[in-house]
């Protein structure tokens, strides 16, 4: 069964196109990763689907509801979290969590067992009694996501949950978003980074101008674009040659004295490489280690880089 | 459960998360008492001497703090139009407010507990206010009856004004956006008869004075707290406060309603 489903879905703001057609599925219990750079159309995706706003064509289902029918039985179904922490500065954050419960409509002692719960999970007791005003970056996106998790939603939007966090956070909330999915949790998740998208998801759909230039697993989408590469600098052309001739299956650039090397990003190709510049004596004066990263994708998808608003990380 | 009782349980919910915010802003909701009693030590005592003066006593309810009292009252409420914009303005610019939209909750609550929070705070004002005027000397001569009906009225002109000051935080955008739009309340009270009486004023002015919104709500006041006479101020002051509720809550819940989120 679908979780999410999509037809069409079209969205301008003025003259401004942002979504152009877009169809989605998203199976139950699947972490679906929406991939873009910014201003691709990622937050608007999530603002239709989560009832925020109205799309001017296309349908748009979710957990078997129209989103533009019956909102409120959407909303039953969802829980959002934005890239931008939703939570109340003024409350503590317990009294943020109790007040998601009091709006679920649980009971009084009911609330208070899911506050303390999710305040244990998110490994925020020590923090529950003080404002959100003191907290690090990732401890308010993982009150915010706990927040979230009180009505106990079937559908969760993450807009890009790790986006400013350090890595370690980053890492944290990888991990807090597999356990939702073995829960049986359907997310739907927004990205700029592969990596992320990569590390989590079922299936990735990237978007790019408010299109859908690509969708499939990590794998299928790896195996469309181009593999990461060793690229070596020599200090000059005799370095260069005589590498050139034990690494046949290098690119060559004589202007820049590199040597390009396709690889599988693992350490032994890595180790294999230098064994035999070791073994023949020459000389490199830099070697780095390329993996595919969001701009390949792009640039292999859509014959562009990424750069128009600003570099990715 | 039922529209009626999902809306009463938000509203409540809204309500609780308001109060905690003004005892978390307490300097603001402290300031927010403060300056209707400034106010009314400043009108009595700095301006009173020569303005009271000019006021036939006994037809106004007797000495110039007896006068002032229902006014300074019916401009503290007035006042109180200015901190629900802001208040709501700030609010809006949360985040929390976007989570809100996302959820199965009655969809106005969020402004309904504002304004019942600002409803209580303004009749605390009030009643503090009621308290100074009485040591600074104010002599009601109001039955019981008269002294509810008197409350109940200061109570539908606070809902009628508050509900003003959430359209105002709503459509203004900004802070500064939404203050400019209520400082019109707050100017109302200096062109009715909260200071002065509106015969001593140029005829088109004094025409806009006795019947714009705040005059019939001050001479109802005074009628019922002084004895003065009430003539058709009474029906006056409750259907200005019915449009402004009215006007207030529909326009307020149409821009709450259509968000230009992007």
């Amino acid at each position: 069964m679908m979780m999410i489903e999509t037809r069409g879905l079209r969205k301008a703001f003025g003259s401004h196109v942002v979504l152009n057609g877009i169809d989605l599925n998203v199976p139950t219990g699947s972490i679906f990763a929406l991939l873009g750079p910014n201003g691709a159309g990622k937050t608007t995706t999530v603002h239709i689907l989560s009832t925020l706003i109205s799309a001017d064509g296309g349908e748009a289902h979710v957990a078997g509801h129209d989103v533009a029918r019956e909102p409120n039985a959407v909303r039953a179904a969802i829980g959002v979290t934005g890239q931008f922490s939703a939570i109340d500065n003024l409350l503590t954050g317990e009294e943020n969590l109790l007040l998601m419960a009091d709006l679920h409509h649980l009971e009084r002692s009911e609330g208070r067992r899911r506050a303390a719960e999710l305040l244990k999970r998110f490994d925020l007791v020590d923090a529950a009694k003080q404002r959100p005003s003191t907290y690090s970056g990732g401890m308010r996106r993982r009150l915010d996501l706990a927040m979230t998790l009180v009505g106990d939603p079937r559908i969760i939007f993450l807009d890009e949950p790790t986006t400013g966090l350090d890595p370690r956070s980053r890492h944290t909330m990888w991990q807090i978003i597999r356990d939702l999915v073995a829960g049986g949790v359907t997310i739907f998740l927004t990205t700029q980074y592969l990596e992320e998208a990569d590390q989590l998801a079922d299936r990735i759909a990237v978007l790019d101008k408010g299109k859908l230039v690509a969708e499939g697993t990590p794998d299928e989408l790896k195996r469309r674009i181009p593999g990461g590469h060793i690229r070596l600098q020599f200090a000059d052309a005799s370095a260069l040659m005589a590498a050139a001739r034990m690494l046949d299956e290098a690119t060559r650039d004589e202007n820049e004295l590199t040597l390009q090397i396709p690889t599988d990003g693992s350490v032994q190709s890595l180790k294999t490489v230098l064994d035999l510049l070791d073994r023949e004596a020459i000389t490199v004066n830099d070697i780095s280690l390329h993996t595919p990263d969001l701009d390949d994708v792009f640039f292999a998808l859509t014959g562009y880089p990424e750069t128009e608003k600003g570099a990715v990380r | 459960m039922n529209t009626l009782s999902l809306a009463i349980r938000d509203s409540v919910t809204m309500l609780r998360r308001d109060i905690l915010h003004s005892v978390r802003y307490f300097s603001i909701t402290l300031s927010g008492l403060m300056v209707p009693v400034i106010m009314l030590l400043l009108f009595n005592y700095v301006f009173g001497g020569a303005i009271g003066a000019g006021l036939d006593g006994a037809a106004h309810g007797g000495s110039y703090i007896n006068y002032l009292t229902p006014g300074i009252i019916v401009m503290t409420v007035g006042s109180g139009c200015a901190t629900t914009a802001l208040n709501l303005c700030m609010d809006m610019a949360e985040n929390i407010i976007t989570r809100f939209r996302t959820m199965a909750i009655f969809p106005a609550s969020v402004l309904i507990g504002q304004a019942l929070g600002s409803l209580i705070r303004t009749m605390i004002t009030v009643v503090a206010v009621l308290g100074v005027a009485l040591l600074m000397g104010f002599r009601p001569t109001a039955s019981p009856v008269a002294w509810i009906a008197a409350l109940g009225l200061i109570a539908l002109i606070t809902i009628a004004i508050t509900w003003m000051g959430v359209a105002f935080g709503l459509v203004g955008k900004t802070p500064a956006g939404a203050n400019s739009l209520s400082l019109m309340f707050q100017l109302l009270a200096f062109t009715s008869s909260a200071f002065v009486s509106p015969d001593s004023m140029p005829a088109g002015i004094r025409w806009f004075a006795e019947y714009q919104p705040l005059t019939p709500t001050i001479d109802t006041l005074r009628g019922l707290l002084l004895g003065t006479p009430l003539g058709n101020s009474p029906l006056l002051a409750t259907g200005w406060c019915i449009v402004l509720i009215l006007v207030g809550y529909f326009w307020s819940r149409a821009v709450y309603n259509h968000p230009s989120v992007q």
